[in-house]
């Protein structure tokens, strides 16, 4: 009797067990990843800020799949195999898109794609030093887009964080410079104090900021780590 | 044999005589009235209009206390609403509506109103009714172009003819300006149908007609004026944004509407006590002869939650003395209020150190707040000063000479200070105690709307005043604004002086005084706490300069409209303890970030008009999208 009534159990887990396989559907497998680049090179931009929707075309209703851009320019989106239309929603990000506003993906298997646009100013050349407490960075806005879309400078920031996340929203010290009072875009150079951190922690992560009138999204150079 | 004929006989009698009675199963129903019955009687048409009047939309009302945590005006001191203060970024979707349902409703009581089930009415009555159901509509569409711009502008009761196609049953967006312009033009056409009754609060009246017209034309006015300033939020189809050019258009219907409401002298400010706090705080509970409120929702006591009766006292009472095991919910910020002037019209925000670093000193609590605009204390129960005839015990602990503090984590709880051997009270009984619930975590609790009534604040009666929509002062701010923005400052000083020596102002502003600061200023003050602010960031297109999203600090500036203001911040006395020194026993004040308040709110300009659902748009995709999301 005992022993049937284990069987029994056994019988009833296995079923339970086998019936897994029944009733799921496959999982997304297909990567699409890449960077949002300007002549092959990425695009910084805050995090959770700047994305992108994925449209899958021919069913009946629609419902866009948002990829969200990493602060280095970087996404990555797990999918079903399929033809996706990539699409820039209007106001995103501090640049424009380069030819057509849809790009066609035909995913099968993984893919890397990066997209080209067009930012309206880079920033080059960044370079950060640490002295006395002060984080000092350098740098040259150089203005991209300069036909009749081109858009002014609103203000460039330095910002510098305790973690790697590093904008306006998650810092520890910043300081600013607006848009009408840069001398020479060409060589901008900013400097702001550390303040105190608890726990002591010998290292700061640094990056600057570039706000494009009228655009809501700002452009970065990348993260940088600094020994204090 | 003969019988069975007989029997055979009664059987066939039988069927036909039940089958040919059709009366038989012709009955009335018992559970629902039919439109005859209801359009020729009318209470029952009250009743459905009623309905209609109980599901306006509200955002920030009695009926939601959190909603005022939404951004710099309080702290949310309940366990479940912390959130709201480590957020960052609100969702698109945020303040969404979408509500046809409500607007159909409302087309076939317009309908069936106008229509002959009506004839036997008498015909004034008739034509109130039907002004009724218009000024619920275009509330209704008033409602939703706040939110989301432009919308659909459905007048009729749409029937769908089950053909398979129902492409003729979607509508595009109307622009953004014909909706506020079909707004105002109902409520011209409506006006002269509805009673011109001071005591008629909770219907239309005359009164609201030109009360609404007046905050519907500045809206749009200021739409079109500063969404200049934010020229991507727009959509090329004028769905979103208006043209600058049409602002003095609303800007002059705004100040005639308003003028014409505090010219007939139908309503009048609100001054029947001594005490200005006193004053200012009745405004809001006084429901005998009120000559100053003009609209509002009206609540009975109640121990049910159906939203009959009123919990904004029940979820808002201090702990010290509440009635029932809530309350303390809504801490109002420092933000607010150091907001409110002094009394000779200057700006000063609270100083609780010397320049040398040491202490200010204060005999009591209340002398931290001397000497101020009479709306903060009728806006916001301060440390020291009483509710109900009850003291306030609103204390973090006992600073030492030493600088350590001394501070419990119970309300009210008793420890040994040192020198001492017998427990003492070391934190009052308000709190405030940081991360404890109903405890004033910003220093302050709520005081307007605040019933004063035993039994107010008792899960099992809750109140019975009521939520104000609209009243004169806020008509009086309106003519003031339009006043100055078609350049005629001396008048507009003229509407806020009004406002203002009702607070206790003496001195009155001059034409040179008036600033848009000021503007935004005296409606942030005159009218926290009722449910205006994020229509008025937004149509100012200041949200997203004032909520950034950086961790700012509190704001030096308390006058002007674009300081940033993304953290909540509060007050804290604290009893001085140094036996032998002349300042034992005596008040200090620290300025403190409660320790929930971790996020920073950031606006972004995807938030200026609300994200419309994806359903929404696949079920009828001539609807645009929203700008920026």
């Amino acid at each position: 009797m005992k022993k049937l009534k284990f069987i029994f159990t056994l019988l009833v887990a296995t079923a339970i067990f086998a019936s897994c396989d029944w009733d799921n559907y496959d999982e997304p497998e297909s990567f699409l990843k890449g960077t949002i680049v300007y002549n092959g090179e990425p695009i910084n931009v805050s995090y959770n800020d700047v994305n992108f929707q994925l449209w899958e075309p021919g069913w009946e209703l629609s419902y866009p799949i948002n990829v969200v851009i990493d602060q280095d320019g970087t996404y990555s989106a797990l999918l079903f195999n399929g033809s996706y239309k990539l699409v820039f929603p209007d106001g995103q990000g501090p640049f424009r898109t380069v030819g057509a506003d849809t790009l066609d993906v035909n995913l099968n298997g993984d893919q890397n794609m990066d997209i080209e646009v067009e930012p309206y100013y880079m920033i080059r050349n960044a370079q950060f030093s640490a002295s006395g407490g002060n984080v000092t960075a350098t740098f040259q806005a150089e203005k991209i887009i300069t036909d009749a879309d081109a858009r002014d400078i609103e203000r460039v920031n330095l910002y510098v964080n305790k973690s790697q996340f590093v904008d306006f929203r998650t810092n520890i010290a910043s300081t600013e410079i607006g848009g009408g009072d840069i001398a020479d875009a060409n060589s901008i150079s900013m400097s702001v104090a550390v303040p105190e951190i608890t726990p002591t922690q010998n290292y700061v992560y640094a990056r600057v900021g570039l706000k494009v009138a009228g655009r809501e999204d700002m452009i970065f150079s990348s993260v940088q780590r600094i020994d204090l | 044999m003969k019988n069975k004929i007989l029997y055979i006989l009664i059987i066939l009698l039988a069927f036909s005589w039940g089958c040919n009675d059709e009366d038989f199963l012709d009955r009335e129903p018992t559970d629902i009235l039919l439109d005859d019955q209801v359009w020729g009687d009318q209470a029952l048409i009250l009743s459905v209009v009623s309905d209609l009047y109980f599901r306006i939309p509200e955002y920030q009302s009695a009926q939601g206390w959190w909603n005022f945590a939404d951004f710099d005006e309080a702290f949310a001191s309940n366990f479940g609403d912390y959130w709201r203060h480590k957020n960052n970024d609100w969702g698109y979707g945020e303040w969404s509506l979408w509500n046809y349902g409500y607007i159909r409703e409302i087309n076939l009581f317009i309908q069936k109103a106008d229509s002959d089930l009506t004839s036997e009415l008498d015909p004034a009555v008739k034509a109130r009714f039907i002004a009724e159901g218009r000024f619920l509509r275009a509330n209704a569409y008033f409602e939703l172009v706040k939110r989301m711009g432009g919308v659909p502008l459905i007048l009729e009761p749409m029937e769908y003819d089950f053909s398979g196609d129902a492409s003729y049953l979607q509508h595009p967006r109307a622009k953004e300006a014909e909706v506020y312009d079909f707004v105002l033009s109902e409520l011209d056409a409506i006006k002269g149908d509805l009673p011109n009754d001071v005591n008629v609060k909770s219907r239309a009246t005359q009164g609201l007609a030109l009360a609404m017209k007046a905050r519907v034309a500045i809206y749009a006015a200021s739409i079109a004026k500063y969404g200049a300033t934010t020229p991507n939020v727009s959509l090329p189809g004028g769905e979103v944004g208006i043209d600058a050019g049409l602002a003095n258009g609303y800007y002059n219907q705004a100040l005639t509407a308003a003028k014409e409401l505090i010219n007939s002298g139908t309503y009048s400010l609100y001054n029947k006590k001594e005490d200005l706090s006193e004053n200012f705080a009745n405004i809001f509970i006084d429901k005998a002869n009120n000559p100053e409120v003009i609209f509002v929702r009206d609540y009975v006591q109640s121990e049910r939650n159906d939203g009959r009766a009123n919990n904004w006292t029940l979820w808002n009472q201090p702990w010290s003395g509440a009635e029932d095991l809530e309350g303390g919910r809504t801490n109002p910020s420092l933000n607010l209020v150091q907001s409110f002037e002094m009394l000779d019209n200057s700006f000063a925000t609270f100083q609780t150190t010397t320049e040398e670093g040491d202490y200010i000193f204060f005999d009591d609590p209340i002398d931290m707040f001397a000497g101020r605009d009479a709306r903060l204390a009728g806006t916001v129960i301060l440390p020291g000063s009483k509710f109900k005839g009850k003291d306030l015990d609103i204390w973090a602990g006992y600073q030492l000479a030493d600088g350590s503090i001394v501070t419990g984590d119970e309300f009210g709880q008793r420890k040994v200070l040192p020198g001492s051997e017998t427990p003492v009270q070391v934190v009052g009984f308000d709190g405030p105690i940081d991360g404890r619930e109903f405890s004033a975590q910003s220093g302050f609790y709520v005081r307007k709307h605040m019933d004063v009534n035993t039994g107010s604040g008792q899960r099992g009666l809750k109140s019975d005043r009521w939520w104000v929509r609209y009243r004169l002062a806020e008509t009086y701010l309106i003519a003031a604004e339009a006043a100055f923005e078609l350049g005629n400052a001396g008048e507009a000083a003229g509407y806020m002086n009004t406002v203002r020596s009702r607070a206790g102002f003496t001195t009155d502003l001059t034409a040179d005084d008036i600033t848009f600061d000021r503007i935004v200023h005296e409606r942030r003050v005159e009218l926290a706490f009722e449910g205006h602010q994020l229509w008025d960031m937004k149509r100012w297109r200041l949200a997203h300069i004032v909520f950034n999203g950086e961790q700012a600090d509190l704001t030096d500036q308390p006058w002007k409209a674009d300081e940033v203001s993304t953290r909540v911040f509060g007050l804290w006395p604290y009893k001085y303890h140094e036996p032998g020194s002349a300042n034992d026993g005596k008040w200090i004040f620290k300025q403190v970030l409660p320790g929930q308040v971790t996020g920073a709110d950031r606006f972004r300009l995807g938030n200026y008009y609300s994200f419309i659902n994806d359903d929404i748009r696949n079920n009828n995709p001539q609807i645009v999208k929203n700008p920026n999301q």
